[in-house]
């Protein structure tokens, strides 16, 4: 469907990408993850003919997306990071414009224009400037746009940023509605989002592709140990002593807490996560110490982004220190939270 | 191009500098028809047009100057680069709905030579000769505001520079005879135009190695030229200028000859910076 081959694109000296090579197949939802900077807004505007790359190649459909513009383009609808709009038009008229320049017979244009803006559902502001509308809405009118013309291939670049928790459920729904007919590419810097929604993954940092793949084989791929984490009324001292007898215990980590109590982080050897918790259960019922929560976290694809995405920089890929993933996946827990709210 | 064309005429409507132009237009040409051919009762009606012709200075940059600045700050020039149109069909199609905007008043002020002529005689092809030399000024002067505005994403910058363009253009035949009419004069003059052109290239291009040797074969050629025959140069600068002057080669037209040469330079002049717009767009995928 799509082939990106060997894509470079420098700017001076800055090398935005370096040999980027993937293939989209058609039908799926993939989803571009990469933390800010790493080049998801080249690659998608090289791949829709926005930017040239200094070397290699993108063909959709066996069209390149330079020799045969036109052709590839037509295959093609894309939305990119701050949504091109006419602020001083309606989204009818707009949708109209992009309507005639993709070439749909004037005969259509009108039922076409209805239909997209019936299914991203901005009917009801088809009649008001854009630049009235909220920020949703003209985020959905850059869908209408893209999906304008039923292209094969729909492209979204962070279709969700800046956008209110309501919001964000009612995109990422109309995203999959989507995926059921056409195949889309959407990148994001939430993790979150990507797993939710993309069926294939693909992770990139510093304009290389480092992995790719499904969000459940990502999962398989790195998951090592299993660590559980869980809070007590025991205190730092008690803790140590209970969780000297687990017999599959590889690592620890305790924090106290200001009510007297521990947080705990718990490295297990094994892999039967059950037959560890039973145990770390009793450990501590047999001390007559309350477990006031527990949890067994596998490893999210928070760490193998992290992961894969922090290797670039050290030499050591599993080096990445605990502690900064800790944090980073609070904040993302934190703002998944916000988000739900 | 069709698509843009029509996006591009609508747009106008929207905006307040089409109406800002066609309104500027319809006075100054009402004016003058009042002042020359109501009160000084002439039957010329090209000296309408030749005295109007100074207000394109004005009008021309507030038309032009967001039609593809905007695009750019806006970052709609992305949907452009997107949609399966080409960038000469954007710009085409852009000039196009330019066009329409000088055609509409233009067409009023046509009617004003048929009214007159119910009270004197009216020369009609030389009015209406001067009509078309007037619409091709002003076509030629949109096609540099336009390419002007490709080059920046700031309307105000497009504008102003725009504006100090046309204002050279205007005043270029009276400021090159104050350069003496000594061969010396005249090759320090041509000197001097090829180092700003390299600047210009160099601005454009961002390439230092292109415009040092457009500078040097530039200057080698012309210092060719002075050596083997200097007193060709006599006087030669003035005359230069005169000639690249959109503005003089428009008042032939009013002095009641239709200049096909002129035509010929008016059309070549939109051709040319057409041209360099669509190449300014594409230059901007290479290096955003």
């Amino acid at each position: 469907m799509i082939e990106v081959k060997n894509l470079c694109k420098r700017y001076g000296d800055h090398t935005a990408l370096s040999d980027l090579s993937f293939t989209i197949e058609k039908g799926q939802i993939y989803g571009f993850l990469g933390p800010n900077g790493a080049g998801k807004s080249t690659t998608m505007n090289i791949m829709t003919g926005c930017l040239a790359a200094s070397s290699g190649s993108v063909s959709i459909d066996g069209y390149d997306i330079f020799e045969d513009a036109d052709e590839a383009k037509r295959r093609i609808g894309y939305l990119p990071e701050l949504p091109p709009l006419y602020l001083d038009r309606t989204p009818r008229e707009y949708l109209t414009f992009v309507a005639r320049a993709k070439k749909i017979p004037s005969a259509q244009i009108k039922e076409q224009v209805a239909h997209v803006m019936q299914v991203t559902q901005i009917s009801d502001v088809a009649d008001r400037l854009i630049k009235n509308l909220s920020k949703g809405y003209k985020q959905r009118v850059g869908i209408a746009q893209a999906i304008l013309g039923d292209p094969e291939v729909i492209i979204l670049d962070e279709p969700t940023v800046g956008l209110d928790p309501k919001q964000i459920i009612e995109i990422r729904d109309l995203i999959q509605q989507l995926g059921k007919k056409h195949t889309v590419i959407l990148s994001s810097h939430i993790l979150s989002e990507v797993q939710a929604i993309c069926q294939t993954i693909l992770i990139i940092s510093k304009g290389k592709l480092v992995a790719c793949d499904t969000p459940e084989n990502l999962e398989r791929l790195f998951a090592g140990s299993t660590t559980v984490e869980l809070r007590t009324e025991a205190s730092k001292a008690e803790v140590q002593q209970i969780i000297s007898g687990l017999s599959e215990l590889s690592g620890s980590k305790t924090k106290e807490l200001p009510d007297g109590g521990c947080s705990v982080r718990l490295e297990c050897s094994g892999n039967d996560s059950d037959s560890f918790c039973r145990q770390i259960f009793f450990a501590f019922a047999d001390a007559k110490k309350a477990i006031l929560e527990l949890s067994v976290a596998k490893a999210s694809l928070e760490d193998i982004f992290i992961e894969l995405t922090s290797a670039e920089q050290s030499d050591k890929p599993a080096a990445v220190s605990s502690e900064i993933k800790e944090e980073v996946s609070e904040l993302i827990e934190n703002t998944e939270k916000e988000e739900h709210e | 191009m069709n698509a843009v064309f029509r996006h591009e005429v609508s747009s106008h409507f929207h905006s307040l500098s089409a109406y800002v132009f066609g309104a500027f237009l319809l006075l100054f040409g009402g004016v003058y028809t009042m002042v020359m051919n109501l009160n000084n009762l002439l039957t010329n009606f090209e000296f309408v047009m030749g005295n109007m012709a100074f207000i394109f200075l004005i009008i021309v940059p507030i038309l032009t100057m967001r039609v593809l600045a905007e695009e750019r700050r806006q970052k709609t020039d992305q949907l452009l680069y997107s949609l399966p149109i080409s960038m000469t069909d954007v710009v085409l199609g852009k000039f196009g709905a330019l066009l329409v905007m000088l055609l509409i008043p233009l067409a009023i002020i046509a009617l004003y030579p048929v009214v007159l002529s119910a009270f004197g005689n009216i020369h009609f092809p030389t009015a209406y000769g001067a009509m078309l030399g007037f619409f091709l000024l002003g076509a030629a002067l949109i096609a540099i505001g336009l390419f002007i505005s490709s080059i920046t994403e700031s309307q105000a910058v497009a504008a102003g520079l725009c504006f100090v363009v046309m204002l050279l253009n205007y005043y270029i035949s009276d400021l090159a005879t104050f350069v003496a009419a000594t061969a010396f004069a005249s090759f320090s003059a041509f000197a001097a135009v090829i180092v700003i052109l390299a600047l210009l290239i160099n601005m454009m291009t961002k390439n230092g190695t292109i415009s040092l040797i457009f500078a040097a074969v530039g200057e080698g050629a012309l210092l060719a030229g002075y050596l083997l025959n200097a007193s060709s140069f006599e006087g030669l600068f003035p005359k230069v200028m005169e000639s690249l002057s959109l503005f003089d080669r428009f008042y032939v037209f009013v002095n009641g000859v239709f200049d096909l040469s002129a035509v010929v330079y008016f059309i070549t002049v939109i051709a040319l910076f057409l041209f360099l717009s669509v190449q300014s767009m594409e230059r901007r995928r290479w290096n955003d």
